[in-house]
């Protein structure tokens, strides 16, 4: 947007188009009671999902509450092996920030061993190799420099294990 | 009980990247006002206006509908504001229907509108929440890897959403309002346009568009004396399910069956692929177009790509589906899902120029959103029900 | 018209600042205690309605996790205002006049704490001409208090006084913020936040969700031992631009009292959603309230103000007296917008 055009002081010599108005709002964020359980966790290094009281799955990432049955989650945790499968993926080609990999990279969906529910990632793997069903494995940033972010983990690679059956994973896609 | 309810009246906007030669009021006028006149009818003729749009963030403007009143005609009267994430547009017609079919109005002004260049859409869209990493760019990343659950599940050739594309690309060269108008559009043009997040491409991808769509309804006693036609509304039906629960089919929703089976059942449609005569239907990436055509039980689950394959979707198919362009040709978020609504009461009213399917009667509008989770939907036709 | 009625309200506590729940666990309790009251959950009900806004939350999409507190599974037909949950009320009760729906569920919620609300109430204005300016929220009331001083419509002692009513009554309510036994001597001695308000002539901040259930016709008096029957409900907005309308009273909410029946008969209870002592005042005379009528017995907005929540809520203050013997006839209002915009007007019955 630009500003208006103004020859003589006072004077404009074109109508008024356009206006720049910056907007600039500061918000302060709280994640919750139970996220922040789990959120302290991962600041250790520990991958910490809920169980809902109602059916019992595994939520990892948690929110604090089962949003089918929408109950909050009791204090019952579980920890979960940083060991997973690729449920499914994309290969991004466009740019965006926060994303430790070079263009083109892998958006991961990965289902973690002991998990009821999909943790969106990244993967590091070769294009041609990628396919759904891959075992895959937690690359963890240098412990110092831990946080309480799901991005203490930089992205998962592949691991030397045989596929999952297609079976075990199809219902989380 | 509900009161039998039609759409009199249709106006859009010309969809463009920017529309930088109209104000935010002046571009749902532009809107407004084509659909007042399609009507007959003046400012004053409107019992109530309902506004639609998406996130508030996309225009940078926090509950428009307020600044917005009286440039919509809404001055002392009562106006509401509906939000439903990408579905918003649809949800904004199947509320506005039920202002007048409730009796509470006799006659409404419903408009949605989106001027996403005013602000930044796509800032809007991925504001990164605190404590997480954002792996996903744009609402493409999100769905690509449901697309590669789709072609798995159903063992869809590749170049279904090509084709799809090619599809909606032809038929906006027959809209003149459309954004999107590639003359030189052809199955290459697309197949080898960049791939943006695997597997789909540029060319298989929704513009980002400024612009409005508006519709006047009214009820029966007051549509039955025009000597023009009108879209008798047979049914809408509104479906939403959680974004996310362990075990949730994101590719298949639950919610899109259920809104499909009660929208038939309230219609009085048993065979919706033989009585419906075409659709509008929501298409953001180029393959939700065979997923939608099995959510919306059109045809078999795992078939939808058939359809496309067949050129049942195409204009002159069997079962034409976005004869305007649809969404991969002009997509102003907050409008795209009435502008599926406004297309279906206008081909039904024969009033869709060269993109009218010949002697199309009865057409479904639908529209989706959020983590395709929101399902909005309508049933028009030229008779009454 | 088909009877519609109120047959159960929750509310959050009304607080400056919820630190460490998120909008969904502030949620999940007012929901569950309304299921608590009446039986219905949400899948239970046929539509579910709510009404939040993105800006307060600085996000887009704000509401989609507000669905999480509802638990729409099987899917639930659903839908969303960006608005206060007064108006998610009124779709909701449209959708039962139609016939759509016997019961749905109604919920309302934000956290404007989280960012800077008078600011962030800057973004309502017109986007060209005024909101560049940045005038905040209270200095925008405050042009109106002033114009209704100048013209002898008010004085400070009058707006001291709805403050201290409201207070007063407040200490009667467990979720309300700002309670207690103030004078008006106190409250004129303060100094002006903005000339002339004063903080006590302007509502708190608060956090805070509510939620109602509304039902039909047999269906009411199965969950409801004395349902709170809408009899009248209606909203108007005016223009926004300060300077088209009269700002020494609110003719929207007295059009929509006119059309809503208010004056019909005698009304006990008045639940308004005015955040300044001034426009509850003019809020007062649209509505024609006489002076048998008691006002704001929850303490009204004055005395917890979470937006998007807060006519919603006096909709279910004014039901539940309703239903427990308190009061026949009532009126709650919402508002939206600066300056007494746009008002919603809703009365009320117990037989």
């Amino acid at each position: 947007m630009s500003d208006s055009e103004s020859d003589d002081a006072g004077k404009t010599s074109e109508p008024v188009t356009l206006l720049r108005a910056p907007v600039s709002l500061d918000y302060e964020y709280s994640a919750g009671q139970s996220a922040s359980r789990f959120l302290r966790a991962i600041e250790q290094g520990k991958l910490l999902g809920q169980r809902c009281p109602v059916d019992g799955r595994v939520y990892f990432p948690s929110r604090g509450s089962c949003p089918q049955h929408a109950v909050t989650f009791g204090d019952e945790v579980v920890e979960l092996s940083d060991k997973g499968t690729l449920v499914t993926f994309s290969i991004v080609r466009i740019p965006s920030e926060n994303i430790p990999l070079e263009l083109p990279y892998i958006t991961a969906n990965v289902l973690l061993d002991g998990s009821d529910t999909i943790l969106m990632h990244v993967l590091d793997a070769s294009l041609d190799d990628v396919h759904m069903g891959m075992r895959v494995q937690a690359v963890w940033k240098p412990k110092e420099e831990w946080t309480t972010s799901t991005a203490n983990i930089m992205y998962f690679r592949p691991i030397d294990e045989p596929d999952a059956d297609y079976e075990s994973y199809k219902e989380h896609i | 009980m509900a009161e039998l309810t039609a759409v009199v009246g249709i106006g859009q906007t010309k969809y463009e990247a920017k529309r930088l030669d109209k104000s935010m009021p002046g571009l749902l006028r532009e809107a407004a006002e084509k659909a007042l006149a399609d009507a007959d009818c003046t400012w004053a003729d409107i019992d109530a206006v309902i506004v639609g749009k998406a996130p508030d963030l996309f225009e940078g403007v926090m509950m428009p509908e307020l600044f917005l009143n009286d440039a919509l005609g809404g001055a002392y009267k009562p106006m509401l504001r509906v939000h439903t994430a990408g579905s918003v547009g649809g949800s904004t017609g199947v509320v506005a229907a039920s202002m007048v079919q409730s009796g509470v109005h006799d006659r409404v002004l419903c408009v949605a509108y989106e001027k996403q260049s005013e602000s930044n859409a796509i800032w809007a869209l991925s504001i990164s929440v605190p404590f997480s990493l954002a792996t996903v760019a744009g609402a493409g990343g999100y769905f690509a890897p449901l697309v590669r659950g789709y072609i798995r599940r159903s063992g869809a050739p590749d170049d279904t959403g090509i084709r799809v594309a090619v599809k909606d690309r032809q038929n906006a060269l027959l809209n003149p309002l459309a954004h999107l108008r590639l003359e030189d559009i052809s199955f290459d043009l697309v197949a080898n346009s960049p791939m943006l997040w695997d597997p789909i491409r540029y060319l298989e991808t929704c513009p980002s568009s400024d612009g409005a769509c508006a519709l006047v309804m009214e009820k029966e006693s007051l549509a039955s004396q025009r000597s023009n036609e009108v879209a008798w509304i047979h049914a809408t039906e509104m479906k939403s399910e959680p974004t996310m629960f362990s075990g949730r089919d994101q590719v298949m929703p639950q919610a899109t069956l259920d809104n499909a089976k009660n929208l038939y059942k309230k219609a009085g449609i048993t065979n919706p692929r033989k009585e419906i005569d075409c659709a509008e239907i929501y298409v953001p990436f180029s393959w939700f177009e065979p997923m939608w055509m099995e959510g919306m039980l059109i045809t078999e689950p795992n078939e939808g790509w058939k359809m496309t394959y067949e050129g049942a979707t195409a204009l002159d198919g069997d079962f034409p589906v976005n004869m305007s362009g649809g969404v991969l040709s002009s997509n102003p978020i907050g409008a795209s899902g009435l502008i599926r609504f406004a297309e279906a009461a206008r081909q039904v009213r024969g009033l869709a120029e060269a993109h009218q399917v010949d002697g199309a009667k009865k057409a479904l509008g639908h529209a989706y959103g959020g983590g395709s989770q929101y399902f909005s939907t309508w049933i028009v036709s030229s008779e009454k029900p | 018209m088909r009877d519609v009625a109120v047959v159960g309200f929750a509310q959050s506590e009304s607080v400056r600042r919820e630190p460490d729940r998120n909008e969904v666990e502030i949620l999940i309790p007012v929901i569950q205690a309304l299921r608590e009251q009446t039986g219905l959950s949400g899948p239970d009900c046929d539509f579910i309605c709510s009404g939040s806004s993105d800006y307060l939350a600085g996000q887009s999409f704000a509401f989609i996790s507000g669905l999480d507190a509802v638990g729409a599974w099987p899917p639930v037909a659903e839908s969303h205002v960006e608005m206060d949950g007064a108006w998610a009320l009124y779709e909701a009760w449209v959708k039962i006049q139609m016939g759509y729906a016997d019961t749905a569920l109604v919920y309302g919620f934000g956290k404007p704490s989280m960012g800077d609300l008078p600011l962030t109430m800057a973004l309502q204005l017109d986007p060209y001409t005024m909101m560049p300016l940045w005038p905040d929220a209270i200095s925008i009331a405050a042009l109106q208090a002033r114009h209704c001083l100048d013209a002898d419509i008010l004085t400070p002692e009058r707006m001291a006084a709805v403050a201290v009513r409201d207070r007063r009554h407040a200490k009667d309510n467990p979720t309300a913020q700002v309670k207690g036994d103030w004078t008006i001597e106190e409250i004129l001695a303060e100094d002006f936040i903005a000339n002339p308000l004063r903080k006590s002539d302007c509502a708190p901040i608060s956090d805070g969700a509510s939620a109602v259930l509304l039902a039909a016709g047999d269906r009411a008096s199965e969950i409801c031992d004395r349902p709170a029957w809408i009899r009248g409900i209606e909203h108007i907005c005016e223009p926004m631009d300060l300077g088209v309308r009269d700002l020494g009273r609110s003719r929207s909410t007295q059009i929509a009292a006119e059309k809503a029946g208010v004056g019909s008969g005698k009304i006990d209870i008045a639940e308004l959603s005015a955040p300044f002592t001034h426009q509850t005042i003019l809020v007062e005379e649209a509505l024609g309230l006489d002076a048998e009528t008691i006002v704001n017995p929850s303490g009204g907005a004055l005395a917890g103000n979470p937006l998007m929540a807060v006519g919603l809520s006096r909709i279910g203050e004014a039901a539940s007296r309703i239903s427990d013997g308190q009061a026949d006839r009532a009126v709650a209002h919402a508002t939206s917008g600066p300056c007494l915009q746009q008002n919603l007007v809703c009365v009320l019955e117990g037989n």
